[in-house]
């Protein structure tokens, strides 16, 4: 528990609608509890702005826990703020300053168009996945889950993949807004285990081509989208795509359907 | 109301094979020409649109968050339940149809159950088969971990974060729909109502929430899979956006409720810190397995640091009242404990609403027997998040916990076929009310919606649309003028709510409902409290539509509107919830009346009266619901008394 209370000024991007013209507005805030977390700090703005009459701030949020990957602020020029491995929902004020401005944008990244102050549209992430991140397999026709063994290092890794929560930090963190981190985790967890085999390279070309389509920009190994993220993604699965998609376009070549 | 159960007669154990047999199918190629509607992207509302997108059906589902990867199921954290027995360790189908009959106090259909329990193997079958990253054993078998309610180990996981992988299980499956086209998918859409066409559901009616269009959807069955009500407590452990508003609209159009009181309270949550907290977060119950539960013994000490109460100061409450079980005493009986010392003045944490809320768990005792590193390597993320939240570190200084509201068994009455009392509106998963009677046992929520989602949905609505001669399907006129009539209503409500400008935002008079709530109807319900507990819903609500303030229009992305609706229908059935609650004069799982315990404060169920699901229906706001009854026929299981001590 902290005791002292902080007084902020926080600058925050508000924008009416995706057409609009969008603008820093400053507001003083005050009596926040070093306790309370950073989206019950905007809470707190927006009851603040609500009794003044004026429009509250919009931003995503729902689970609250750092699971469901809605919430999506930049903060002081950070994804998700300065906390190593959290998200903005997990970062509390007790990180701050009394008296800091703290300057609170939406994700910044061309695929992702502002759609209201700090509410970005994600979807494009969805197109990716619905080009080939899934295993294509008959609900309800599985064999037994024990017939096919996995080591506990493949089953591990598949893990550390899976963790991503498709928040966009690595978009939003990266200069040329690309989706690799995000592409290359998606598609190594299913690369890696047994039962993504039979669609490993089919996958790779198309999950790639959905990125690119998207208007993603491509990876320069600038690292900066694992710093961001709030899962701690290796940038290793980024390595692990480039080989896929290449064995992929090289099998193509000598197929003949290059 | 028809409240037929449609359970199949027959040996439980065959009761679900005889079903499938006697369900009508739909030609495959006929599958296009029928269209159904499901609400809500988890792992019930997303299951069974990928299942029945892969049937070739023409769905469209919607979901109000930004994807559908972000619903509610992603948050569970421990694990799916199934009768696997890959321990050998004498789990069973039957085995885990009478822990879930037992762990919900009897107040659940054995038919129900017992199929739950039957498909509970296929899930882990289907999600491996899917990709989800399950724990293994270095020998490459699947790992199981035990969970509360069960003497054997049949509980998958992902590290912990279970409900992530199997919801993005669900996605993935959904995504390759979507991909295929068979799936519409419309993220960002909150349904507020669903159209009856003589009677029958054929479609609903949303709002687009970036740009305020009221929009009518047709199809020949409609699936409402929108989660639980936890939120009407406002604090709770649920994401901030789940809310009861399809399930309450479905049930203003004359869909029954079933069992609205049993609500379930999880003891092991990080108390509130303030009056401006927006949610509770759970730490897992396995905490108790080392950590010891006390409060001080005198009030004066409530403020002092933990370390400067002398040990005969301190009130290890949970080993004095039941001595046999400590601190491992069941969720109702712990969580209720806690309240009660806090009630008596003697909490411990920051000071909010005038009351210390928390008592501690202290691990002191078990890093002195057992060291800090064996405890670091059981909890070390747990008393992480903890120290991320509260700043605190619980090696040095005890943690503090609190109970919460965590899940909802109650809902939306569904037959066997998980069909509404509505023809043609199905619920499934936390929104209906079938399978854990009046308490839920851990790992039990992620089977429920998997079964119903990829295994039973997929056959029951099947069932009903062979029941709609191909000529028919698809032939819904979204210019009926049920849709008009809908779409007005709608219209008419937002229109309103905009209009008000009072002075009040709607999450302070969410807080003021949750109080209520939390305070009179939570852990301890009385007829006293309860009745004044409707009293005190209804002029809040009345506060609600004189004084709401919403600033902005309907026509654009609107925080305020969106929560303020969610609002209103909590305010609503707010009071359902009561009605129920004081018309059970028994106690039973998540619902306690102080008026039935025995002398040491535990529950006594009325099996006599109450052994069936109270069912109600809706008579207009304000006016008293009528109630109607199923009555549960226990054909298998004996009825007994569930001890603790």
């Amino acid at each position: 528990m902290s005791e002292k209370s902080l007084n902020l000024n926080l600058r925050v991007w508000r924008q009416k609608n995706a057409d609009a013209p969008g603008k820093f507005v400053t507001y003083k805030l005050d009596n926040i509890s070093p306790d309370s977390s950073f989206l019950e700090m905007l809470d707190l703005l927006n009851e603040q702005l609500i009794d003044s009459g004026e429009e509250p701030v919009a931003f995503d949020h729902d689970c609250r826990e750092g699971i469901c990957g809605s919430c999506s602020l930049t903060i002081n020029g950070i994804p998700h703020g300065k906390g190593r491995m959290m998200t903005t929902c997990q970062l509390h004020m007790r990180s701050f300053e009394n008296g800091e401005t703290i300057t609170i944008e939406p994700f910044r990244a061309q695929p992702f168009p502002v759609i209201r102050d700090l509410v970005v549209n994600r979807e494009p992430f969805d197109k990716i996945m619905q080009a080939g991140g899934f295993i294509d397999q008959r609900i309800g026709s599985a064999q037994d889950a024990n017939a096919l063994p996995i080591s506990k290092e493949t089953a591990d890794k598949a893990m550390d993949a899976a963790a991503c929560i498709g928040c966009g930090a690595c978009v939003a963190a990266c200069p040329n807004a690309s989706a690799m981190l995000f592409t290359g985790a998606k598609m190594s967890q299913l690369n890696l285990l047994p039962q993504g085999q039979p669609e490993r390279y089919k996958r790779a070309i198309n999950m790639v081509d959905a990125m690119d389509a998207n208007g993603f920009g491509n990876c320069t190994n600038i690292g900066e989208c694992e710093a961001a993220c709030p899962k701690g993604i290796s940038l290793d699965f980024i390595a692990m795509m480039n080989r896929d998609y290449a064995v992929a376009k090289v099998k193509r070549f000598f197929s003949g359907a290059a | 109301m028809n409240l037929d159960p449609k359970i199949p007669d027959g040996p439980l154990e065959k009761k679900w094979t005889t079903a499938k047999a006697n369900y009508k199918l739909v030609n495959p190629a006929n599958r296009r020409k029928y269209s159904v509607i499901v609400v809500g992207s988890g792992l019930a509302g997303g299951g069974a649109a990928a299942a029945l997108g892969e049937q070739g059906y023409n769905v469209k589902c919607f979901c109000f968050q930004d994807s559908p990867r972000r619903a509610h199921s992603i948050a569970a954290q421990g694990g799916i339940n199934a009768a696997k027995n890959y321990q050998n360790d004498g789990d069973s189908v039957y085995r885990l149809f009478y822990d879930t009959i037992k762990g919900g106090d009897y107040r659940s259909r054995e038919g129900n159950v017992y199929r739950l329990a039957e498909v509970s193997t296929s899930i882990i079958d289907q999600c491996v088969a899917q990709g989800v990253p399950f724990a293994r054993e270095y020998g490459g078998m699947l790992d199981n971990r035990s969970f509360g309610g069960a003497q054997v180990s049949r509980t998958f996981y992902a590290r912990g974060q279970t409900g992530q992988q199997l919801l993005l299980g669900v996605y993935q499956s959904l995504s390759r729909q979507i991909g295929l086209g068979q799936v519409k998918m419309y993220n960002r859409h909150e349904m507020l109502d669903v159209v009856l066409v003589n009677g029958v559901a054929k479609g609903i009616i949303t709002r687009n929430m970036v740009n305020g269009k009221i929009e009518r959807w047709a199809a020949d069955a409609v699936v409402i899979a929108s989660g639980g009500y936890s939120t009407v407590f406002f604090l709770s452990t649920n994401a901030a956006g789940t809310n009861v508003s399809a399930a309450w609209r479905a049930h203003k159009r004359g869909a029954g409720f079933a069992n609205p009181c049993f609500t379930q309270i999880h003891p092991t949550c990080i108390p509130q810190e303030g009056e401006h907290q927006s949610k509770l977060t759970l730490m897992s119950e396995s905490l108790r397995n080392d950590g010891r539960v006390w409060a001080p013994k005198k009030k004066e000490d409530c403020g002092k640091n933990p370390k400067d109460i002398p040990e005969e100061d301190r009130d290890y409450f949970l080993e004095r009242k039941y001595p046999s079980f400590g601190n491992l005493a069941p969720r109702d009986i712990s969580s209720r404990a806690a309240k009660e010392v806090c009630d008596e003045g003697r909490g411990v944490g920051p000071v909010v609403a005038g009351e210390r809320r928390g008592v501690y768990l202290d691990f002191r005792d078990a890093i002195q027997r057992l060291g800090r590193k064996t405890i670091e390597a059981r909890y070390g993320n747990l008393f992480d998040m903890y120290e991320n939240i509260t700043g605190e570190n619980a090696y040095e200084r005890p943690m503090r916990i609190y109970p919460a509201p965590h899940y909802t068994m109650g809902g939306l009455w569904v037959d066997y076929n998980l069909m509404t009392s509505i023809t043609g509106l199905f619920a499934a998963g936390e929104a209906n009310f079938s399978d854990h009677g009046a308490n839920r046992l851990g790992a039990s929520a992620l089977m429920q919606g998997l079964a119903d989602g990829f295994f039973v949905l997929p056959y029951t609505l099947g069932n009903y649309l062979g029941s709609i001669p191909p000529g028919e399907a698809g032939k819904i006129d979204i210019n009926d003028p049920a849709f008009a009539d809908a779409e007005n209503a709608v219209k008419e409500s937002v229109g309103k709510l905009v209009s008000i400008k009072g002075k009040t935002s709607p999450r302070s008079l969410h807080t003021a409902l949750g109080k209520i709530m939390w305070n009179k109807v939570g852990m301890a319900r009385s007829k006293e409290s309860l009745t004044s507990a409707i009293d005190e819903i209804r002029a809040l609500r009345e506060r609600f539509w004189n004084d709401v303030l919403i600033p902005g229009g309907g026509d654009e992305l609107n925080i305020e509107l969106e929560r303020a609706g969610r609002v209103a229908d909590h305010l609503e059935f707010a009071e359902l919830l009561c009605f129920d609650a004081l018309d059970r004069n028994e106690s039973c799982g998540g619902h306690f009346r102080v008026e039935h315990q025995t002398e040491d404060g535990e529950a006594v169920r009325h099996d006599d009266q109450y052994a069936n699901v109270s069912v109600w229906e809706f008579t207009g706001v304000g006016n008293k619901p009528k109630k109607h009854v199923e009555p549960l026929n226990f054909e298998n299981i004996k009825l007994a008394v569930r001890s603790y001590k």
